[in-house]
């Protein structure tokens, strides 16, 4: 029997499967409308409640805010300039140190591994990532504050000469704790969630262009340069994004490491604070005028997130231009 | 599955309120009192059934979620002056008495063997005295070898009760602290670096030659840290040890106190420990369940009887009868609905 033959003798049953499968898909295309929308309105909501809880303070200290140095609880006056100094800071030369070194670990493992080490140090690195942020906390402060302490930051200090740009750029207290510290342990944190990252996007460079190259009489180091790194370009800067994402707002290993003074950092040895640590240490036991600040804080971060993340759009669009 | 979703909130509802009806006191706040709390509930709901649960989420939590009726009681380590009781409606009393030490790293230098005051511990705070061989500081601590190292300074950096007694006693003791950083679970601090915690303190301090930093005196003793002798209002030299605390909660006033409000800060008792402070207990005066009232009231009560072996065990320092006895009398201001006392 034809097709023609049944539809011709029967169109009923032609009738029955159309309704069931718009069914499906009307279903199908509310679901993930639902999940996109949601996911706005969460976006949304949480920034109208960021800036309805921290308007009190913002409202009363202005632009000073942002600008002025002075984080006194007791007199109830709030400057974040140092916090949010010491989270881009931070952040920055986290992403500085730990850049080369996930784009090495990326190449190594697509390029350079023998295949049979290939998954195994692939495993590891991604494991590595998974490590909660408290543990890297506890053994910044328990294990590498005082090995960096001894081998670091008092060999650094001793040999820098009296009165010169090297000494006031490592002045503090040699502790090990500070701004170097933390970031240290922020690129220790965030690289192997970029390693992972770029790994997987090296992969996804089709196998004949990598070979074209190759065959080409092209070195493995010109084949990264000029072929696969520009084929991942978009993808790259997503995973670096993340993990500067990352590195911005994480908390409590820097918490623990950074040495949790307001001021403004004077040298990379000095104790300093990051929005998220200072939201950490005071916002279970805030309340009024300083709490509205915590906040409102928190709108910054949100704020310089958002403004990292636009700036890596914009700076995307111009190469993809170009 | 959506189903089986629902059963199960419904039956998690149910065993929250079946629990509530069989009288499961809950409670938050204070951390420093937590490990006390947690073991007068272990023995209380062994020796009597009735479970009560604690949520140390800070002191400041502990006053919110009193003032916003979900708990039964709050806890805090600071204490609510009267006109915030009164606008609270709320009654408070003190549990235990703890105490704040100054510890230090200086190399050659043992536990109890230096010596401070209230006014020196402020300008090294202050970030005045700069160095632990500076002549001021020599001049109490004649035979003492103290090391040409500079002072860091160490603070809490979280918000809390400790740093609150430690800032209220530099305050007392110094015009210029007073006027300048203040007393509170958080201030804008001179000089330092700040760690998270007792044992953040306790780290940097160990990993730091010339550190002096703050911590309670529970944290102090059971890690062996290095402590300072301080000069009290009496002019006796006290080293920090329970009965130091408890002759600064036995000496102080408490008769005159509205509240139970009173910081055990530099008491004129002889043996005194200068830096003493109870951690407080904030209920409704006006309970609108006399059952539950009673219940909380009655847990108390029964750690005043049976738990203080427990408190010095885990080294915090028991109240003196006498305050007890005090406490007592002030629990017939808790009323339930009908205006009659919920526990006598």
């Amino acid at each position: 029997m034809s097709t023609a033959e049944l539809t011709a003798a029967k169109p009923a049953p032609v009738r029955r499967a159309s309704p069931a499968g718009a069914n499906l898909e009307r279903l199908f295309e509310g679901v993930c409308f639902a999940a996109a929308t949601a996911l706005l309105a969460a976006l949304g909501g949480v920034l109208v409640s960021l800036a309805i809880g921290g308007w009190p303070a913002l409202a009363k200290f202005g632009l000073g805010f942002v600008t002025n140095v002075t984080w006194d609880p007791v007199k109830d006056v709030y400057g974040a300039a140092g916090p949010i100094a010491g989270t881009l800071i931070t952040s920055a030369l986290a992403l500085l140190m730990a850049l080369p070194v996930a784009g090495g670990v990326a190449f190594f493992l697509v390029e350079l591994c023998p295949p049979i080490l290939r998954r195994p140090i692939g495993t590891a690195v991604e494991l590595l990532a998974g490590i909660p942020s408290i543990v890297y906390g506890m053994w910044g402060l328990f294990v590498f504050a005082p090995f960096f302490a001894k081998w670091v930051e008092i060999p650094t200090m001793g040999a820098a000469p009296p009165g010169s740009f090297w000494e006031t750029l490592t002045q503090g207290i040699p502790n090990g704790s500070g701004i170097l510290a933390a970031s240290i342990i922020l690129a220790i944190m965030i690289l192997p969630f970029m390693a992972a990252t770029l790994r997987e996007l090296l992969l996804t460079v089709p196998a004949q262009v990598r070979e074209s190259a190759y065959g080409l009489g092209a070195t493995t180091g010109e084949v990264v340069m000029s072929v696969t790194l520009p084929y991942v370009r978009r993808g790259a800067i997503g995973a670096v994004m993340l993990g500067l994402g990352r590195a911005l707002g994480e908390t409590m290993a820097v918490t623990f490491i950074i040495g949790n003074s307001h001021g403004f950092p004077k040298g990379i040895f000095d104790a300093g604070s990051t929005i998220a640590s200072t939201i950490a240490n005071e916002f279970n036991e805030a309340s009024g005028l300083q709490s509205s600040a915590l906040i409102a804080l928190g709108l910054v971060l949100f704020l310089i997130t958002f403004t990292v993340l636009a700036l890596a759009r914009l700076l995307l669009r111009d190469q993809v231009k170009g | 599955m959506l189903k089986r979703f629902a059963a199960t909130i419904v039956s998690l509802a149910l065993v929250g309120g079946g629990a509530a009806v069989a009288g499961n006191l809950s409670g938050a706040g204070a951390t420093f009192p937590a490990p006390v709390y947690a073991k007068w509930a272990e023995t209380y709901k062994a020796q009597t059934g009735a479970a009560l649960n604690y949520q140390a989420i800070g002191s400041g939590g502990g006053i919110k979620q009193i003032n916003a009726n979900t708990v039964d009681f709050g806890a805090s380590d600071k204490p609510l002056k009267p006109d915030a009781l009164a606008a609270g409606g709320l009654q408070q009393f003190p549990t235990v008495i703890g105490g704040v030490v100054p510890v230090m790293n200086l190399p050659g230098v043992q536990p109890g063997q230096i010596k401070l005051t209230g006014p020196l511990l402020a300008d090294i705070y202050r970030g005045v005295l700069k160095k632990w061989n500076d002549p001021v500081i020599v001049s109490y601590n004649k035979g003492v070898a103290l090391p040409n190292l500079p002072i860091t300074v160490v603070h809490r950096s979280d918000g809390s009760g400790t740093t609150f007694l430690f800032t209220s006693y530099l305050s007392l003791q110094a015009a210029h602290w007073a006027s300048g950083p203040g007393a509170s679970d958080s201030v804008n601090w001179p000089v330092g670096i700040g760690g998270k915690g007792n044992d953040g303190v306790a780290a940097f301090v160990k990993q730091t030659p010339g550190a002096i930093g703050y911590v309670e005196y529970a944290y102090a003793k059971q890690n062996h840290m290095t402590f300072a002798v301080m000069k009290n209002k009496a002019g006796h030299w006290v080293s920090p040890d329970a009965p130091a605390f408890a002759a600064a909660a036995a000496g102080a006033k408490w008769n005159a106190a509205p509240g139970f409000y009173l910081l055990l800060l530099d008491q004129p008792a002889a043996g005194a420990w200068p830096i003493t402070g109870a951690t407080f207990i904030l209920v409704h005066s006006k309970q609108t369940n006399a059952q539950t009232g009673h219940d909380v009231l009655a847990f108390f009560d029964w750690a005043y009887k049976n738990g203080d072996a427990a408190a010095a065990s885990l080294d915090y320092v028991p109240l003196p009868e006498p305050v007890k006895a005090l406490v007592r009398k002030s629990w017939a201001k808790v009323v339930g609905p009908d205006g009659k006392p919920v526990y006598k």
